[in-house]
């Protein structure tokens, strides 16, 4: 039920390293996967939460293996043929053809307005705030997606039939677990949730440490 | 429902990462889908005009105004929006403040989100299997690995993006930099002590 994305408090990592501020991109072909997946983006042919899941169902292999932007590649050419919008012929080396949707690509002089505008998650909702900051909550027992087996969600296993108490009410946002599978955007009220580090670890580090987590109110019961 | 495919339509693309790229582009380009004008401007934004100067500039605002700092923490979007810090991952800000009692610290352990219109792209360490593995199990002993010691009563508080809000870190102000302007503040304003995973600058001469 789970998958190798969802790494929050794995052993065996290693050190994290340092790098000095100045490093933005490490190779030429990152900058490129960047904007390439930036410009596909643009049509409009899927969303974030669509695009995350992309990533995350590569092959258990495949997502261990691939650097970063590997990943974002792979995830990307995934889309492009399932929307359509380039061939498995085409990626396999085939004379790629000119698509319908050319004219909408995005132009270099829209280019500062589109990354200026950004993509808002915070939508209208009839389902109205069940939980207040301060108020005790229960994360569902299995990080688990409820409407499709084996589906995206932004439960971390870590945190995972967890209890913690709500510090932040950040109004009604999209549901990724919904809107990844073109389900629609089933917007719904989103909290920070606080809990504390012996909440989640067999070892915590320090009796005050604690850990923060965006939840949607489907992930949550009283607690 | 969820598309596991066993036969991957990536798998067709050259294996070597950036030959694979390169045929992405090519494709894309002789079908009209991208523009490389587009990703020439997209890369030189996120290359030379965006990045962690961004967010110096608020986090020395808010050292020298306490009325701006009041709004950053109670709005950050609005306050950042203001100055011009608005955009594509940072649409819902949220700032907290460290101070002697807590130690913030931010990290998406299931990809790599981050407030891309203050701080720029994530360095290559924000996004590795380490930091998003490590970083809510044991920040103290990720802190070590970045020459940080944090101070035995000071609480450390993660925050893990896994919704579409961006977190911002206001480090402590040092000691020894009243009377600063904002921009000598700026200086002292580090990358990393924006996400956490270190502190300001000292001032030099400065006890710490």
């Amino acid at each position: 039920m789970s998958r190798p994305h969802d790494m929050g408090g794995r052993y065996g990592d290693g050190p994290v390293v340092p790098e000095e501020e100045g490093t933005v991109f490490h190779a030429d072909w990152h900058k490129r996967a960047l904007a390439i997946t930036l410009a596909s983006a643009a049509h409009g042919a899927w969303n974030i939460d669509v695009s995350r899941h992309a990533r995350e169902r590569l092959a258990p292999m495949d997502y261990t293996r691939f650097s970063y932007y590997e990943k974002w590649m792979a995830g990307l050419a995934d889309l492009l043929v399932e929307a359509k919008l380039v061939s498995r012929e085409e990626l396999a080396g085939q004379a790629p053809t000119l698509s319908p949707s050319a004219d909408k690509r995005l132009k270099a002089d829209a280019v500062p307005a589109v990354l200026a505008a950004g993509g808002p998650a915070d939508r209208p909702s009839d389902i109205a705030p069940a939980f207040q900051p301060g108020d005790a909550v229960r994360t569902r027992r299995l990080a688990a997606n409820a409407l499709v087996d084996g589906g995206h969600t932004r439960l971390p296993r870590y945190a995972a039939g967890a209890t913690g108490r709500v510090v932040r009410y950040h109004g009604t946002h999209i549901l990724p677990d919904s809107s990844a599978h073109r389900l629609g955007d089933a917007a719904e009220p989103l909290y920070a949730v606080a809990f504390p580090a012996s909440e989640l670890w067999a070892h915590p580090e320090h009796p005050r440490d604690e850990v923060v987590l965006d939840l949607w109110q489907s992930y949550l019961a009283p607690a | 429902m969820p598309h596991d495919d066993p036969d991957h339509p990536h798998s067709l693309l050259p294996p070597d990462p950036a030959l694979r790229v390169k045929a992405l582009e090519t494709i894309l380009t002789r079908k009209g889908l991208i523009d490389p004008a587009a990703l020439d401007v997209i890369i030189d934004t996120y290359e030379n005009k965006i990045g962690p100067r961004n967010g110096a500039h608020v986090v020395a605002r808010a050292w020298s105004d306490p009325a701006f700092k009041t709004a950053l923490l109670e709005d950050a979007t609005a306050v950042v929006s203001e100055m011009g810090y608005y955009g594509r991952q940072g649409e819902h800000m949220v700032a907290v403040e460290n101070t002697a009692d807590v130690h913030n610290m931010v990290v998406c352990t299931l990809c790599s989100c981050y407030p891309w219109p203050l701080l720029g792209i994530p360095p290559g360490w924000y996004k590795s299997d380490a930091y998003r593995a490590r970083a809510v199990r044991e920040p103290r002993a990720v802190l070590a690995d970045f020459g940080v010691t944090l101070p035995e009563d000071t609480a450390v508080r993660v925050w893990d993006s896994t919704a579409e809000v961006r977190y911002l870190v206001i480090p402590e102000r040092p000691a020894g930099s009243d009377g600063m302007d904002e921009a000598a503040l700026m200086d002292l304003v580090t990358r990393d002590s924006m996400i956490g995973t270190g502190l300001a600058l000292p001032v030099e001469g400065s006890a710490p």
